[in-house]
């Protein structure tokens, strides 16, 4: 029996009824939200009662669940009620779910990034649902006199065999509004699970499906104008004049004018890390009219720092990798003795260019800012952040600022740098009026906050009987140095040494969709698989022996090694099993790959088709172990999705620069992936462990990217060592 | 500016608008049906697919003035009830994982099922490479737009 404490969050428990307006408006958004159904309609309660701040049930058993997680695509306004349902009891399908708006008081960690929503918010949803559930019980107990620990709870149901007494959910609800909060709950044994782990479909299908605006850009309110934003065409440039008045005469123009983004007073948080200070802005009536507009404005720019090239970065790189640093970022025994001492000794570089996030969904978000108070709308991973930096560059306490999040058309990193709010906050006040900033794409790609280009030197040394004696990594990235230097094979090697640095550059970057492994994994497990076949070993048995030492006898302190290498061993097993690698049939065609990152582990073997002049993926297996699965069938969504991005951007993406300038503005020359290049199949195993839920929408994108490589290998006998594989030699799709 | 009489999702609508104005901002600013997406403006990433008559079409691309009579269907007129055949598979697939591309994705793969009722796995792939999907749900697509051809056929 799992009993947690309350107390931790007992504030917010008790703290109810403190979300917009109450229950009956939460019941209409509910209605407006899509076309309801005659039965729904019946459905709605004629009075909601607080039990907590998660959630209110109605007088007929229905219950509406908060999510307090922005959703960026991963999934997390369907799993996280989910969780609050199943320790409450309910049917599902009496679940309604609201997104609820930003309030640091009452929701921990209001945050999409780092696929930590679920392992962060685990215990507290839990709680909240568990929480409920006592107090509906409570409320029995006390109406038919009967002890508690007799009365069961399911779908919504709350029975005492006993005295033959039951009642819904929405018979109690009122009086479980009044029971105490209890200072500690029974949670459920996981084994009693009935919605964790069920396939549930996405709760906003039926919208997505119809068009019903859900996007921040699809907001409209009354006397709302368009807002769009100039922002230098290079990185070094910065404003300097413009010839606003021949546009402000234009059609629909309402003004164009300079904005201070940020001033240098501006307490500027993490996530406004690529901030450009100086923009300038264009309202009118309409979309079209402001896009006129940019197009006849000439801005005149003036150089503030040097004009960057690609061909500079990646000699930079180049040059950082060909010295040693001074402190080790890990060193484990004597690289230097044990290369020489070794029979074979392997070096190889590995590239990958800068990349933008490019979501479908442009950057844009809406404000009404006056001098008393801000309204701000729209697709944020990060509101918490945004709302601090208004705070401090309005002049406004963070009490009249609020922040409603949308659904959002992609993150994949890119919304954690929330300046798009800042500047159409900025935008707001200046016209006070309420304002749309929507970007267009080329705005949206040359902005910066990219994905660090990187360079990585790989050195192993090997024995006679093809034993790894050393291994030797140096990382190096613009704004970022790479390594993660207490992973694998830290810890299964006994002369280890890793050596990290960091290219200076203006080209603004930030976290894009798994960072540094992203990169780093990818050029990892293809280096072990050339190792491997140095060594004359398989390359997953080879995989197996340095985990089997990692287990056995971990090099260093165990507790300084970054991973579990069982769970790691169990992951590439699965994978192995399920693809039938070991059955024989010649591996011609496919790679492996496995990697950690985010608390889980994943494995995968990737299988090419038959067409080796321009080879397509045929079938993907992916074995992956992130504890409890919340929902199987959108699980499942976000390991492909993560394949499919990472065999994209690896094969076909980069953003390259000439003077400052990113070469690439929109998707006629910036390649993603499409649809024939996708894989043909991708099956997906879950590790079914018992243990607590880690990261699921970043892990399955960076092995994938090794395993690609390692399978264009066997399919054309050359390696990929540059990404984006495309440029080189060998072509995919 | 200049008025123009359209006829969208079964309704006549009215707009008075610059004529080089594409119909994605018509209908999005002046009609206030946001389904059709924003997605590039050049016509590289088919989120505002709309039809034209029976065809999808890219609505970025296409200025109000060149319409004249005939009518236009957006996600939002592609059903009355969401019940559509392929927004059935949709649903059923749970193929989004943000959603923003999949009205298009949908608009196109009607207009191509209407023409194309039994599909291969390559002709589908043909005909949805204009459509870009960032999350990778590509897979899920093509599962979705052979049930679909299953149901419409049932």
């Amino acid at each position: 029996m799992t009993l947690i404490k309350t107390t931790y969050n007992r504030r917010s428990f008790l703290k109810t009824g403190s979300l917009a307006g109450g229950g009956m408006i939460l019941g209409f958004s509910w209605l407006a939200s899509c076309k309801p159904t005659p039965e729904q309609v019946n459905n709605i309660p004629k009075e909601w009662f607080d039990i907590n701040s998660f959630l209110k049930i109605g007088d007929n058993g229905m219950v509406t669940i908060m999510s307090p997680n922005p959703e960026i695509g991963q999934n997390v306004k369907t799993s996280m009620p989910m969780i609050v349902a199943d320790e409450l009891g309910v049917d599902w399908k009496n679940v309604i779910v609201e997104q609820a708006p930003l309030n640091t008081d009452i929701f921990q960690r209001q945050l999409a990034g780092g696929s930590q929503s679920i392992r962060v918010g685990w215990s507290g949803l839990r709680m909240a649902g568990a929480t409920a559930r006592h107090m509906l019980v409570a409320a029995a107990a006390e109406a038919w006199q009967v002890d508690a620990s007799e009365i069961t709870v399911s779908a919504g149901v709350i029975s005492h065999t006993a005295s033959n007494n039951s009642a819904g959910f929405g018979e109690m609800a009122s009086k479980a509004a009044t029971m105490p909060v209890p200072e500690e709950v029974k949670l459920k044994e996981s084994s009693n699970f009935d919605i964790i782990g069920t396939d549930r479909r996405n709760v906003d299908g039926p919208n997505i499906v119809t068009g019903k605006p859900l996007f921040g850009i699809d907001i409209q309110e009354e006397g709302m104008l368009i807002a769009m934003i100039v922002h230098p065409p290079a990185f070094g440039l910065t404003y300097k004049s413009m010839n606003a008045n021949d546009v402000k005469s234009m059609p629909g123009i309402k003004d164009v004018f300079p904005i201070d983004a940020y001033k240098d007073d501006t307490e500027k948080q993490w996530s406004d890390g690529g901030a450009i200070n100086k923009l300038v802005a264009i309202v009118g009536e309409s979309t079209w009219q402001c896009m006129q507009a940019k197009k006849a404005l000439n801005v005149t720019w003036e150089e503030t720092s040097a004009l960057e090239s690609t061909k500079g970065h990646d000699e930079a790189l180049t040059k950082l990798l060909n010295t040693s640093s001074k402190k080790p970022a890990r060193k484990d025994g004597d690289v230097a003795s044990a290369f020489r001492k070794a029979d074979k000794v392997i070096e190889r570089t590995y590239s990958a260019p800068f990349l933008a996030h490019n979501t479908m969904e442009p950057m844009n978000f809406f404000a009404d800012v006056n001098g008393e108070r801000a309204l701000l709308n729209g697709p944020i991973q990060t509101p918490e952040f945004l709302e601090k930096t208004l705070a401090s560059r309005l002049g406004l306490p963070v009490e009249k600022i609020d922040i409603k999040m949308t659904r959002m058309g992609g993150g994949f990193g890119r919304r954690l740098y929330g300046t798009f709010g800042v500047e159409a906050a900025v935008i707001s006040q200046k016209m006070q009026a309420p304002i749309k900033l929507v970007y267009t794409r080329e705005d949206d790609m040359t902005q910066g906050t990219y994905r660090p280009t990187y360079k990585v030197k790989y050195k192993a040394g090997l024995d006679k009987e093809g034993n790894l004696l050393a291994w030797h990594v140096k990382g190096a990235g613009s704004n970022d140095d790479l390594l993660f230097e207490n992973r694998f094979p830290a810890g299964a090697v006994d002369n280890y040494l890793a050596e990290k640095f960091s290219l200076e550059t203006n080209v603004t970057t930030g976290a894009w969709r798994a960072p540094r492994s992203n990169f780093v994994a990818g050029a990892e497990q293809a280096f072990i698989d050339e190792v491997a076949e140095a060594a004359g070993k398989d390359p997953i048995e080879f995989r197996l022996e340095l985990f089997d030492r990692a287990i056995k006898n971990p090099v260093g302190e165990p507790e300084k090694n970054d991973y579990d290498p069982e769970r790691y061993a169990g992951v590439l097993k699965l994978v192995r099993d399920k693809s039938g690698w070991s059955k024989g049939q010649g591996n011609a065609k496919r790679g492996v790959s496995a990697y950690y990152c985010h608390n889980s582990y994943v494995a995968q073997v990737l299988d090419l088709n038959d067409d080796t002049d321009a080879p397509k993926v045929d079938k993907v297996w992916c074995a992956v172990d992130c504890g409890i699965v919340i929902n199987p069938m959108a699980a499942k969504n976000q390991i492909e999705g993560g394949i499919i991005d990472g065999i994209g951007h690896a094969t076909y993406s980069e953003m390259t620069f000439e003077n400052g300038q990113p070469q690439h503005k929109n998707f006629d020359t910036y390649r993603l992936i499409r649809h024939k290049e996708a894989p043909k199949e991708i099956e997906t195993f879950f590790v079914d462990n018992g243990i607590d839920p880690t990261g699921l929408g970043e892990p399955s994108l960076p092995p994938i990217i090794g395993a690609l490589a390692n399978a264009l290998y066997k399919a054309t006998g050359q390696r990929h060592y540059n990404q984006p594989f495309i440029t080189e030699k060998s072509v995919i799709g | 500016m200049a008025n123009f009489s359209l006829k969208v999702n079964g309704q006549t609508k009215e707009v008075d608008v610059d004529p080089s104005t594409p119909m994605l901002w018509v209908l999005r600013d002046h009609l206030k049906l946001v389904g059709t997406k924003f997605g590039c403006g050049i016509a590289q990433c088919g989120a505002c697919t709309v039809h034209l008559g029976d065809n999808a079409v890219r609505s970025c691309q296409l200025p109000v003035s060149a319409v004249g009579e005939q009518s236009i269907t957006t996600i939002e007129g592609l059903s009355e009830n969401g019940d559509h055949p392929v927004q059935k598979a949709w649903l059923e697939e749970d193929v989004y994982q943000c959603g923003y591309c999949q009205a298009g994705q949908i608009m196109n793969a009607s207009a191509f099922l209407k023409r194309n009722p039994n599909p291969t796995d390559t002709e589908i792939e043909d005909a949805m490479n204009g459509n870009i999907c960032r999350c990778g749900t590509y897979t899920r697509i093509k599962k979705a737009i052979k049930n679909a051809s299953t149901i419409s056929n049932a």
